[in-house]
């Protein structure tokens, strides 16, 4: 499924003192059926908001948002969120926490285990079915959080910098392991990152957010076939020119 | 170290009562104002086999009064923990409730002791009603801050894991709670039995109680009567709160 945002806009009202931060500027952007698009800018440019409307968790002060053509209604029912901070229920096992949505719909244990279970498997969970969030590690809690998000087969995912929290090793392998899952599901994917080798890595096209109120101040087309190495020229020029356009932000 | 510990448990008890009867024995406690230890034992003997009045054995007494804050405890747990949670998740509702919260819980419930008399007459019903007042506050109050330190992040997860609000309460507020809501439940219980002693010196005014046995000791001016029913509070006490605790060991076993 596609996903288009049209001209969105957020304003902050404070409660107390009735000051406007205004925090999303006439944001556009689209990511089509199977695609996969980053966003990078500056930290606290408002990028987690976006994804926060897309998903219905807040309100646009003004533009509108189309999920294959049309405006949906209650837009977490076809978005998955896949959370920084992992945002596993703690007291559930990894396989209650994997079956999850599918207990909302009212899926039988027997199925929900089953379910759950092909995906430990496929995720490389085997043997941590039982384990509570606290005695998983960071790449773990965030396999096991977008299992969860996976299972119940959303037709857009959304993720707010996932990998954020992982030291680098577990970061490029988990970068590695989404790259598969991405290919795999064909899931359209907008994804937050501060990581600029993340989002060439992975990414079709990327999107540079300018500092508080956003914009969308760069569209880059990553033209590189898949699998892509880090270490090659071609793909250094991407990487300059998101690091030069990080900058200029700054100043 | 654990070993040492958990023989100081046992031990330091033991050593102040040893050092108590040394007291006694010496003639440092007047007898009649502080019974020795052994004075007490024989009390409970006595309470045990004789009763008191002659007829109302001890286990009875404790009998009634755990009924008496069994139904007390429960039908506050029952009422305060959903509405913790309402609470809890609604700001609204929280704002408009908070000012009658705080104004009716300094109030001690026994001086709702008149009225719990007026209303449901003299015995178990007003007792019950007593102890539920006692339990009723700290369960609502822990389980409103319970829910309140649920992560939003957890709710927002659920949201869009397709939870519908009546499911985000179940399954998301309620667990998220249920640390917090032990502790109240811990709070209650111990409140709860304070109020009933205290609610059987006057809510009670013939048949069984520990409450109202302590008071039948007074009457009849016996010191080491009055300690041994204390000690029998202070036991049952701590025999429920083990019990709570073994609950919610089990039912935190993911933290």
């Amino acid at each position: 499924m596609s996903l288009e945002v049209r001209k969105l806009c957020k304003t902050f009202v404070n409660e107390h003192s009735g000051e406007k931060t205004a925090v999303l500027d006439a944001i556009d952007l689209a990511v089509e059926n199977g695609g996969f698009v980053s966003i990078i800018g500056p930290t606290g440019c408002g990028k987690t908001t976006l994804l926060r409307i897309i998903a219905g968790l807040e309100v646009a002060s003004s533009g509108d948002i189309f999920i294959n053509g049309a405006k949906p209604a209650e837009p977490w029912k076809q978005v998955g969120f896949v959370f920084q901070e992992y945002a596993l229920f703690p007291w559930r096992r990894v396989w209650e926490n994997i079956a999850f949505g599918l207990e909302m719909k009212g899926v039988s244990t027997a199925e929900r285990r089953d379910r759950a279970f092909d995906f430990i498997k496929r995720f490389g969970l085997e043997g941590s079915h039982d384990l509570y969030p606290r005695e998983l590690s960071g790449g773990m809690k965030q396999r096991v959080a977008l299992a969860r998000t996976m299972i119940t087969d959303p037709d857009i995912i959304l993720m707010d910098e996932p990998f954020g929290a992982l030291d680098s090793q577990t970061r490029s392998q988990m970068r590695q392991f989404l790259f598969d899952v991405w290919r795999q599901s064909k899931k359209t994917i907008l994804f937050i990152t501060h990581s600029i080798d993340e989002a060439i890595f992975l990414s079709q096209k990327v999107i540079g957010f300018s500092s508080r109120p956003a914009t969308c101040s760069l569209e880059l087309t990553i033209d590189l076939p898949y699998p892509r190495d880090v270490t090659t020229d071609t793909f250094n020029i991407y990487r300059r020119r998101i690091i030069t356009f990080l900058d200029d932000q700054k100043a | 170290m654990q070993a040492i510990l958990s023989k100081a448990k046992i031990l330091f008890p033991l050593l102040i009562l040893v050092l108590w009867q040394a007291c006694s024995t010496i003639g440092l406690f007047p007898t009649v104002k502080v019974p020795s230890p052994v004075q007490i034992i024989a009390a409970l003997q006595d309470l045990t086999v004789v009763g008191l009045p002659q007829g109302s054995i001890l286990l009875f007494h404790c009998l009634y009064s755990l009924q008496r804050v069994a139904i007390g405890f429960m039908l506050a747990l029952c009422a305060a923990v959903p509405l913790g949670i309402v609470f809890g998740w609604s700001e609204i509702l929280r704002k408009m409730i908070t000012p009658v919260i705080e104004m009716l819980r300094p109030i001690p419930p026994l001086a709702w002791i008149p009225l719990a008399i007026l209303w449901f007459g003299i015995g178990l019903r007003s007792a019950a009603f007593i102890i539920f007042l006692g339990c009723f506050f700290p369960i609502l109050l822990s389980t409103m801050s319970g829910v309140m330190s649920v992560d939003p992040v957890l709710i927002s997860a659920a949201k869009t894991l397709g939870a519908t609000r009546r499911q985000i309460f179940f399954h998301v507020l309620l667990p998220g709670a249920t640390p917090s809501i032990y502790t109240g439940l811990r709070i209650g219980l111990g409140i709860g039995w304070m109020t009933l002693v205290a609610a059987e010196f006057t809510g009670v005014k013939s048949g069984y109680g520990l409450g109202y046995m302590i008071m039948t000791a007074r009457d009849i001016q016996r010191s080491d009567l009055v300690i041994a029913g204390m000690a029998v509070i202070g036991c049952m006490g701590f025999i429920l709160d083990g019990l709570l605790r073994i609950f919610e060991s089990r039912a935190l076993r993911w933290r």
